[in-house]
């Protein structure tokens, strides 16, 4: 077999229509067996006609003395341009690529980045929580109160708070109701004394239920994760933490104690009833109230 | 007898190598990973030098290991401790496998240590591969962070007060350290969905972020050549050997880029 030019290139077919007009036919016969009987018979005759044009076609193969492909010799239409020369359409179309592709990336990426983050700082609100009547709570007697901050997602957010009743002040019940939240890094505080589990008592409330449990905390309140330890106000003795430990506000609503926010707390003065609490909003654990070192954490996310 | 026998080995071999030299037309691919693997290394390099290849490998197994266990692991406050001990007490190889996940994790971090350590004491880390070591480095945090996610998912007392201490040691880096806590929780506390997100960030956000590290980890190590220990005759990045790696002759038309230029650096 002699070489003629082309050889060394893939032998293409001619190109053709006919396999549209078959395609078009096989699609007809497929929606006539839905539809009707007569769309399929046209599907079928239109699929048989171009097919049998388009294996003729091929069968045959390319017409004989020209070569497959076209000839890539003779001069171009156009002069070559110099290498590196640039035309504005093609700067203009670089450009267009690189911004159209950097817009449509940041319209898709921006939702889902916006998805990871943002939900977390929104709907923080923290839910009230209803911890039984005040006759479980009685005057300067420590509690151990455990309860389900979220009542939707009770396994995960049940918290700890130690309570004590200080007695009436101008009238009105005073509590003390301090977290179990370390202000070190975030372990859960163990009085410093014995807990009266015999006594432990279960109050069902609109929160689902809350633990009540009796304890002394004679020595206050001791971390076991790094030995940071409070005295039974809060206010820090010794060890790493940073801070005392952090407060809920509360309120009595029908004689029945609902516990409020979470706040941090700079220091306590006196104790009891007639204790001067100075307040700060909510911060995490290991991020100091005052102080210089407190200026490095100005804004907080909402709590 | 002896001429048409090797002409009979000859045909069988072309033949069995048929399908590699198809490959190889079409994509390069056999001469790419000839390149890859048998590189000229300074003639003195010793096991010291084989700790970043197990340190590589340790991640595969993590990778691999971890694909299977998320076929069985449930990522949800209620089910996850419960699917562990599945994993672990019922399912057939179950302990086998965490247990390579478990223990593993560990062997990949003491590798890369190990492996810092032979890069640092060999003076590996200058120039021309600086910005190798800090790729490493990249590489060093990603997997720590790595661990780190992967610690809360047994989500047992363990792991709940660790990734307590964990959330709340980050959140006190200055002025960013709240935000950042929240992030990483996705609320104000640990939450319903704090698990799931520690899943996805380390099962998929994460080890893709290793996978592209160590890609170009690799890249640098195969363009800058390994450089030979400080006891070295030869002097580190010495002039680059212009000789095309030998290709073993029949096997595979040598492609462009085995045959190529070996890039080191020339000064």
């Amino acid at each position: 077999m002699e070489e003629r030019p082309g050889d060394d290139r893939p032998q293409l077919p001619q190109p053709s229509l006919w396999p549209v007009g078959f395609a078009v036919g096989v699609v007809c016969l497929l929606v006539g067996l839905v539809i009707s009987w007569w769309v399929a018979a046209a599907g079928a005759v239109l699929a048989l006609v171009f097919g049998f044009l388009w294996a003729r076609d091929v069968a045959t193969g390319p017409p004989t003395g020209e070569p497959a492909v076209a000839s890539t010799a003779g001069e171009p239409a156009t002069a070559e341009p110099e290498s590196g020369e640039r035309f504005p359409r093609s700067r203009f179309l670089e450009g267009a690529t690189l911004g159209l592709g950097a817009l449509i990336g940041a319209i898709v990426t921006l939702p889902a980045v916006a998805l990871a983050l943002v939900p977390g700082f929104l709907k923080q609100k923290q839910h009230r929580v209803d911890l039984g009547p005040l006759s479980d709570f009685e005057e300067n007697k420590w509690k151990i109160v455990t309860f389900a901050r979220d009542p939707t997602h009770a396994d995960i957010s049940r918290r700890t708070a130690f309570v004590r009743n200080n007695g009436l002040l101008d009238g009105v019940p005073s509590f003390t109701i301090i977290s179990n939240r370390c202000a070190h890094v975030g372990c859960p505080v163990q009085p410093g004394g014995p807990i009266f589990e015999k006594d432990e008592k279960v109050v069902r409330t609109t929160n689902g239920d809350v633990l009540i449990t009796p304890v002394l905390p004679a020595a206050g309140f001791i971390c076991p994760c790094h030995g940071g330890s409070y005295d039974q106000e809060g206010n820090r003795i010794a060890g790493p933490p940073v801070r005392g430990l952090d407060r809920y506000e509360f309120d009595i609503v029908d004689g029945r104690l609902v516990l409020g926010d979470l706040y941090s707390v700079v220091k306590v003065e006196g104790s009891g009833k007639t204790a001067k609490i100075k307040k700060t909003e909510l911060r995490g654990p290991g991020q100091h109230a005052d102080g210089p070192e407190a200026w490095f954490y100005p804004l907080q996310p909402p709590h | 007898m002896a001429r048409t026998k090797s002409e009979r080995r000859d045909k069988l071999q072309a033949a069995a190598m048929y399908p590699l030299d198809w490959l190889e037309e079409r994509s390069g691919l056999v001469g790419g990973i000839k390149y890859f693997l048998f590189r000229k290394v300074p003639g003195d390099s010793g096991w010291w030098h084989t700790l970043g290849s197990a340190t590589l490998t340790a991640f595969l197994v993590q990778l691999v290991t971890g694909v299977i266990l998320a076929m069985y692991y449930k990522p949800s406050p209620a089910e996850a401790h419960n699917s562990v001990e599945h994993i672990q007490h019922d399912l057939w190889g179950g302990w086998l496998v965490r247990g390579m996940h478990r223990w593993g994790a560990s062997v990949f971090i003491i590798l890369m240590f190990l492996h810092m350590g032979r890069v640092f004491l060999f003076g590996a880390y200058k120039y021309p591969r600086e910005l190798n070591w800090i790729v490493g480095v990249l590489i060093l945090a990603t997997g720590l962070f790595e661990g780190l996610t992967g610690y809360l998912l047994p989500f047992d007392q363990t792991a709940y007060w660790a990734t307590v201490v964990a959330v709340n040691i980050n959140g006190t880096a200055p002025f960013v350290g709240p935000y950042l806590a929240t992030i990483l929780r996705g609320g104000a506390e640990i939450g319903p969905d704090t698990l799931a997100r520690f899943y996805s960030i380390h099962m998929l956000l994460v080890p893709g972020a290793l996978i592209g590290l160590i890609g170009l980890h690799l890249y640098l190590v195969v363009r800058l050549g390994v450089t030979s220990p400080p006891w070295s005759k030869e002097a580190a990045g010495g002039e680059p050997d212009d000789e095309p790696p030998p290709a073993r002759s029949g096997l595979v038309q040598p492609g462009p880029r085995a045959a190529g230029v070996r890039r080191r650096p020339t000064e």
